[in-house]
């Protein structure tokens, strides 16, 4: 049977506040344990939360660069469940009201565009941490977690393929980033996916029983876990079983998911609303002022720069995908004034590729947009060739020179001088008689040979639109 | 000194008629002598000393605040810093507060004198003050009755004059109730005026922190440096506070008072409806007007509460864990063993009761039958009040349904003791501001007179309260043995 895969994806992304969501205490990352954890994120007795109104202006933002309801009036609930490192033995969450309701993002998956739901987006504070390594016979808790505040962002059961879930996440990370509510920090939690699939029979319109795989905290991780549990899924129905409902641990040492509860297990949340906090409202001053804020977005983006730098679709949405990414590039074309073409093919294939290898962001690369932007100037004033220039970039990446003083140390400057170039062609010429002759005699593949024998012999400088028409001359049949 | 009222006492420091010094030490000396009450379960006698000795210097130097040098006391509710802050429970009989409550923070800044942290039933849940871990509070007025709950301790310290005012809570009529039936004048403030911050929660929608007091004039003073909007409560309210000593005096010619039929039914004790009918009468005689008003839903009030604050407790005490603060079991084998030791071990049967109905209450199934409904309700009764409030100023009535009754008398049924506060719920759904002023005996046990008003309109229940006071004594009469 052909089945199809259905996923949805609840995405967490770590609100990049300087304070907590309902207390003053400070979110920076990595700090001792429980040194940022004040009397109202360890649950003391009798203190109160209080919203932090920072977290409202970045969830309205959210809202709005996903086309979607901002609610007037968003209320807090309870969310009751016993953990150690849920100090109040509840969390603060939103339920039946949350404060962004439906909306869309765009992905595109192999040059098609797809539309993906989004159902809501709601705020609520994280938990703190158990750290069960390093205690004997027990469990140490850190509440410095405790109280940052998250944006739970739901998508529709709209993916149809890993590929397409691993879009999704990325196209929402860097929306998150873009408007400045989230680092996006994977390995440090500030952003992570729970993923539901469920399989059904091709043509079925009514959804599989579907298992949740929990808290996993990066783009291939979200990729082989969904491959596996297909698998997993697909081979239960096969064998005539059915899939049970249950939330699903992914263990990325063993690339294996495992249960960890099954529905029956789960847990009664017994949400109401929270009693010590006001509903929210959004106020038509606040709407207008996050409005006005809202940066160009990434699909905007993209067309603006297929229209004005006449980039195919393909490289445009990759470099508008990320706001450094993109700026970075417009960097380089403005102050290189080279063709947008040149900047596009420069930044996506060499200097991405080179941050790929070196596992580094475009925030970390060695060559800033000014200092690679002199380098394309070189090769758009033909001071050295686009094969040269691929050294100058290697010398740039490891050291701090300029493109200039590369050129001028390492002796890379093109040979523009027709003079220079003939007296090597006309060297060539008299050393190599028998594919003189062959070329005369009609082979034109041999002229080939004498362009790699001129370049070779000015170790790559001779400018090669000279030394062809220079060859042209000389062996003019 | 201790006949003396709050009012007086702040007078008598502004004069320097004596120091706080000598008045805190006499207090103190008279909190020994009746520890029989049981009314206190810290008595935080060095630091009084020590604040006295500083209130007297700030006196000396002039331009202190009215209340520098009183000496009053807390309920054991509000988290003091340093100090032990138990709630009535063995859960928290360990539990030293790391920072002090809005409300004590206020009364410090106002130079008060605290002597120590008043018994209360565990977590307010109670109106009787049996449920307290450290025991029963005795009623001064007679003896093994009660002195009502949840503020037992603030009601019989005040009655007994063992200090010149308390604070308490009110989440059902936890001030009003043991106001009444230890003959002293409580307030409970509307919900927001007062700071919930440091207050350990039971139902945060219905909790409101108040006064204690012999007279409505001490009360004022009290209410005069509680109330305000903190930016640490959220629900604290936005609004100006009035001075509320300044209309004591105000006429009460062409008050019009609402009596609601529903509390004036056949079920109102004959002896009780005589006392009231009687206060009633002096407030005709000073020029009120008395308008019978209805309000159809109060019959709900009990039901409606006892689902919304169960089931905001059972969250609220979820934070009573043993992991980070307060009992812990010995040797727990396992998380689950810990929760359910800690737990079973540091709570009192009528709070683990009013967690079962609460989490009960909110289950998936049974959330919109109880809570939601519930709810309903609430805003029926809110609107019940709403509307004969806007043909009366107050709404007068019983606070409860009979003097104080005997220890033990009702503690083997919930619900009797449940129906102990009938008069005093509605008002906490509806979030009203009411108070209960002594209004007589029955029996040689006092009972109050309950006056509603409109939000935010505490100063009008203190001009009616002040008034009332101005002509009858029964605020005045102390308990034998304690003149």
């Amino acid at each position: 049977m052909q089945w199809e895969t259905v996923i949805g994806l609840e995405i967490h992304a770590q609100l990049a506040t300087n304070t907590k969501i309902f207390s003053g205490a400070s979110t920076a990352y990595g700090a001792e344990p429980n040194t940022q954890a004040c009397a109202v994120d360890l649950g003391l007795p009798g203190v109160l939360p209080v919203l932090n109104q920072e977290v409202v202006r970045m969830a309205v933002k959210f809202g709005m660069a996903i086309e979607a309801e901002v609610a007037d009036t968003s209320v807090f609930a309870r969310k009751n469940y016993f953990y150690p490192d849920l100090p109040k033995g509840y969390q603060i969450s939103q339920m039946d009201h949350p404060i962004v309701g439906l909306g869309h993002l765009d992905i595109e998956v192999a040059g098609e565009t797809k539309r993906v739901g989004v159902t809501r987006a709601h705020l609520e504070e994280d938990a703190g941490k158990s750290l069960h390594e390093n205690f004997a016979d027990s469990t140490g808790i850190d509440l410095n977690r405790a109280g940052t505040p998250l944006l739970e962002i739901v998508s529709e059961p709209d993916m149809r393929s890993a590929k397409e879930a691993v879009a999704y996440m990325r196209k929402i990370h860097e929306l998150v980033q873009y408007l400045d509510i989230c680092d996006g920090n994977m390995q440090e939690g500030s952003f992570r996916c729970d993923v539901n699939i469920s399989l059904r029979p091709q043509g079925q319109t009514e959804y599989g029983t579907r298992a949740e795989l929990k808290n996993i905290n990066s783009f291939k991780f979200v990729e082989k876990a969904i491959y596996g549990e297909v698998e997993r899924q697909k081979e239960i129905l096969e064998a005539g079983g059915s899939i049970v409902q249950e939330t699903r641990l992914y263990d990325a040492d063993k690339d294996e998911t495992r249960s960890m509860r099954s529905k029956e297990e789960a847990n009664d949340y017994r949400y109401f609303p929270d009693p010590d906090l006001l509903p929210v409202y959004i106020s038509p001053e606040l709407r207008a002022a996050v409005k006005a804020d809202l940066p160009e977005l990434p699909d905007t983006k993209k067309q603006r720069f297929i229209q004005d730098y006449h980039l195919d679709n393909e490289t445009a949405y990759k470099l508008a995908s990320s706001k450094e990414l993109a700026n970075y590039f417009e960097t380089v074309v403005k102050q290189s004034n080279c063709e947008a073409k040149l900047c596009s093919n420069w930044v996506t294939v060499e200097l991405l590729g080179a941050l790929n290898k070196s596992n580094l962001s475009i925030q970390e690369s060695p060559i800033a947009a000014p200092r690679f932007a002199e380098l394309l100037k070189r090769i758009a004033d033909e001071t050295i060739s686009g094969k040269i220039a691929k050294q100058v970039f290697e010398f740039m990446w490891n050291s701090a020179d300029s493109a200039d003083d590369i050129i001028e140390k390492q002796g890379l400057k093109q040979i523009t001088d027709s003079g220079a170039i003939e007296a090597i062609i006309d060297k060539i010429i008299a050393d190599n008689p028998a594919q003189v002759e062959q070329y005369l005699s009609g082979k034109d593949k041999v002229f080939g040979f004498f362009v790699g024998q001129t370049m070779k012999q000015s170790q790559g400088k001779a400018n090669p639109a000279e030394v062809n028409k220079i060859l042209k001359a000389k062996l003019k049949r | 000194m201790h006949t003396k009222t709050l009012t007086e006492i702040s007078r008598g420091l502004q004069a320097g008629d004596y120091s706080s010094q000598e008045l805190t030490e006499s207090y103190l000396k008279r909190i020994k002598q009746h520890t029989a009450l049981n009314s206190f379960i810290t008595v935080t006698e060095d630091l009084a000393i020590a604040q006295a000795k500083q209130a007297d210097a700030m006196l000396a130097a002039g331009n202190a605040p009215v209340l520098t040098g009183v000496p009053i006391a807390h309920k054991d509710i509000f988290c003091t810093q340093g100090i032990k802050t138990s709630c009535g429970s063995k859960m928290l009989d360990n539990f030293i507060a790391p920072y002090n409550a809005t409300v004590i923070e206020k009364f410090n800044q106002a130079g008060a004198i605290s002597l120590g942290k008043l018994n209360m039933d565990e977590f307010a849940m109670g109106s009787s003050n049996e449920t307290s871990f450290y025991g029963t509070v005795y009623n001064p007025w007679a003896e093994n009755t009660v002195a009502g709950g949840s503020s037992g301790g603030s009601a019989a310290a005040v009655a007994a004059r063992l200090i010149s005012g308390a604070t308490g809570t009110d989440t059902g009529g936890s001030i009003r109730q043991p106001a009444a039936l230890c003959g002293i004048t409580g307030l409970k403030p509307t919900y927001g005026r007062v700071s919930r911050f440091g207050m350990i929660a039971y139902a945060s929608s219905l909790d409101q922190g108040g006064t204690m007091t012999q007279t409505a004039a001490d009360s004022a003073l009290m209410l005069q440096t509680m109330a305000g909007f903190d930016t640490k409560d959220s629900t604290s309210a936005e609004q100006d506070v009035p001075d509320y000593s300044a209309n004591l005096n105000n006429s009460l010619q062409g008050l019009k008072i609402g009596l609601p039929k529903e509390f004036f039914d056949d079920s109102l004790n004959a002896e009780m409806a005589t006392a009231i009918e009687t206060a009633i009468n002096e407030y005709k005689k000073m020029g009120a007007e008395i308008i019978e008003v209805s309000m159809p839903n109060l019959k709900l009030a009990i039901p409606a509460y006892y689902v919304i604050a169960p089931a905001e407790c059972s969250a609220n005490l979820s934070r009573m864990d043993g992991v980070r603060f307060g009992h812990r079991c010995d040797n727990p084998e396992d998380l689950n063993d810990l929760y359910i030791r800690s737990r079973g071990e540091g709570f009192g049967t009528e709070v683990k009761r009013r967690i079962l109905v609460g989490t009960y209450a909110l289950s998936a199934g049974y959330y919109d039958a109880y809570y939601i409904k519930a709810q309903k309700i609430r805003r029926l009764i809110s609107n019940d009040f709403t509307e004969a409030l806007k043909t009366v100023d107050v709404i007068m009535g019983p606070v409860t349904p009979t003097p104080a009754f005997g220890i033990g008398e009702k503690t083997k049924d919930p619900i009797e003791m449940y129906l102990a506060d009938i008069y005093t719920i509605a008002v906490n759904l509806a979030g009203l501001p009411a108070m209960s002023v002594p209004a007589g005996f029955i029996d040689n046990k006092p009972i109050g007179l309950q006056i509603i008003g409109n939000y935010f309109d505490e100063a009008k229940l203190l001009n009616v309260a002040h008034q009332y006071q101005q002509v009858t004594d029964w605020h005045q009469q102390t308990p034998q043995g304690f003149e």
